[in-house]
């Protein structure tokens, strides 16, 4: 770390970073301005930030009458829920197997993790979507959570991280009689909790934008996850009303970004160290 | 101790029970990967094969014949060349604007939380408002873009309907996307440095920031910056949601991208088998970077 300079000398550095950042916020500055704006002030286009009629009750309202935002955001937490707690159930106990357990097969197994990190998750997307369809699941929970259900980087996640853990922790627990089952869930989880949070912030971040998968899958509101709920709403309602498509596109991307703010050091670690899947 | 002594006899059934045990903890992830993703991938390739149309009944097994056919493929040619374009303009723009910034903030001790959260900010956000939010700033005449263009008297194109600017104004987004991601990991890779080649350098009368930053930080990040170099271009290969919101790989197919043009074959047009042979095509592309990006690394231990 550098030795604290002076305000003065720094301030070239600051302003520089400052400005650059001003430009990054533009999309999120304009959004939220034209979310607040009546239509014919944005039609004019001038380059004010601050509304000079405030209209963000109507935009807001519009929004909130024209599409079903709390389905929208309750598919979001259910779909992204479903999906972080079927990968952790399945993977955990894989990634301890792969880590502290010796077995015929291991090598096997874990082969096939390694080859699965190769595959990006557009590549199984076409026979899914036709065995969904052909018995019947378009449009259902089901479709939209059981494809990431698998997620072999959180087994090779979690497998480096159990490999750390010492030995003697597991010994002791199957001492006092614990199954290998039970080691899992309440001795080795617990104590691997960075690995975790790390994990469930990238699943989660991944999931809720996720637009590939969700766009295939649900038509109609009745699965629609936030990411498809603006795109319908654009489509449907808003074409060119782009007051009240800010606030919708407002309303979608707080929860995360909100999320975000007040753990932000928990999210740049975590997506920074298990996004390298990319 | 006298769990020990009474282990030893019972070592073969240990051995047999922690194999039954393993399998057992390993059964559900096992049943998932072969459901989801072992079987779907061969699927794939083995639909790429075929004439497949979600629909019909039946298939006929063409061989080649997809492949063939994406060779007089127009919008197929032109989403491989978007796709290379796009990922062209993307992995410099966002890695040497993430270089530039990391290196600011490394600088100093003042900011550095705030300015690293603001410039992350696009890598949390849902990416369909986002680009909700880059179609009213790009709008040809109401966007507050072109409005500051035409204050400086500059008439601004059509951003995102028109032929000559669509990637370019893509790319731009990308940008936006990716920076700090790839912002993070130079931070990452730059705090790794030791402090005392910074102090050594001085010693050695190195004088200016550029003849450090060439002599000392370049160097020392470049296995850092190889490494942002593939992570960007495989992620900036899969561009998809931008397409998909702003342009639908308009006008006139000019911004028609790899992923898109496999949406829109296999699930607007359910022509699975052509849609799957492209799916090949795109994890081949997938694949050589990653192949590539091995090779990197391994080098990287070479020099170590």
């Amino acid at each position: 770390m550098p030795e604290r300079t002076s305000l003065l000398r720094d301030l070239p550095r600051l302003l520089f970073l400052a400005a650059a950042g001003l430009l990054m916020l533009m999309p999120y500055i304009w959004m939220a301005a034209a979310s607040l704006k009546p239509l014919d002030e944005i039609f004019r286009a001038s380059l004010s930030l601050w509304p000079e009629r405030f209209f963000a009750v109507e935009n807001y309202g519009k929004v909130f009458a024209r599409i079903p935002v709390g389905l929208y955001l309750w598919n979001g937490v259910v779909v992204c829920g479903g999906i972080l707690l079927f990968q952790v159930l399945f993977a955990v106990p894989a990634g301890y197997a792969l880590a502290k357990l010796r077995f015929r097969g291991r090598e096997l197994v874990f082969g096939a993790v390694m080859l699965g990190l190769l595959v990006p998750p557009h590549v199984p997307a076409l026979p899914l979507y036709v065995a969904f369809s052909q018995v019947g699941l378009l449009n259902t929970y089901t479709a939209l959570i059981a494809p990431f259900t698998i997620s072999v980087f959180a087994i090779f996640l979690f497998r480096q991280f159990f490999k750390s853990l010492p030995d003697d922790l597991i010994h002791a627990a199957r001492l006092d009689g614990m199954s290998e089952m039970a080691i899992v869930w309440r001795v080795v989880l617990p104590n691997a909790w960075p690995a975790a949070t790390a994990f469930a912030i990238f699943s989660v971040v991944a999931h809720w934008n996720d637009l590939f998968w969700p766009l295939i899958i649900a038509n109609g509101d009745s699965h629609a996850t936030p990411a498809l709920g603006v795109l319908f709403f654009r489509s449907a309602e808003a074409g060119d009303d782009f007051g009240a498509l800010m606030a919708a596109a407002m309303i979608m991307t707080a929860p995360l970004v909100i999320a975000f703010l007040l753990a932000q050091r928990r999210f740049v670690e975590g997506i920074a160290s298990t996004g390298l899947k990319g | 101790m006298s769990d020990l002594a009474i282990a030893a006899p019972r070592f073969r059934a240990a051995a047999a029970g922690e194999a039954l045990a393993a399998w057992a903890l390993c059964l559900p992830a096992v049943i998932a990967y072969l459901l989801m993703l072992l079987l779907p991938t061969l699927a794939t390739a083995a639909l790429a094969f075929t004439d497949y149309e979600l629909g019909l009944d039946g298939f006929r097994w063409i061989g080649l014949g997809n492949f063939a056919e994406m060779l007089d493929d127009r919008g197929f040619l032109q989403s491989l060349r978007n796709t290379l374009i796009y990922v062209g303009l993307v992995t410099p723009g966002s890695i040497l604007g993430a270089l530039v910034l990391a290196l600011a903030i490394e600088a100093g001790t003042r900011g550095r939380t705030l300015f690293r959260a603001v410039f992350f900010l696009p890598v949390v956000s849902l990416s369909v408002a986002m680009a909700s939010a880059w179609q009213y700033l790009l709008h040809p005449t109401i966007g507050p873009l072109n409005a500051a263009l035409r204050g400086l008297g500059i008439a601004g194109p059509a951003w995102l309907s028109s032929s000559d600017t669509v990637l370019l104004a893509l790319a731009g987004i990308g940008i936006w996307e990716n920076l700090g991601f790839n912002l993070v990991l130079f931070l990452a890779g730059l705090t790794a440095i030791p402090r005392e080649l910074y102090a050594a350098a001085a010693v050695d009368g190195v004088p200016s920031a550029w003849e450090r930053f060439r002599l000392v930080t370049w160097p020392l990040l470049g296995p850092t910056t190889l490494f942002v170099l593939t992570i960007t271009m495989i992620r900036s290969v899969r561009v998809f949601d931008t397409v998909a919101v702003l342009t639908q790989g308009g006008p006139n197919k000019a911004s028609q991208v790899l992923l898109y043009t496999l949406y829109e074959e296999g699930f607007t047009y359910f022509r699975i088998g052509y849609s799957a042979a492209i799916t090949l095509v795109f994890l081949g592309i997938v694949l050589a970077l990653m192949w590539l990006q091995t090779r990197i690394l391994d080098k990287r231990v070479h020099y170590a």
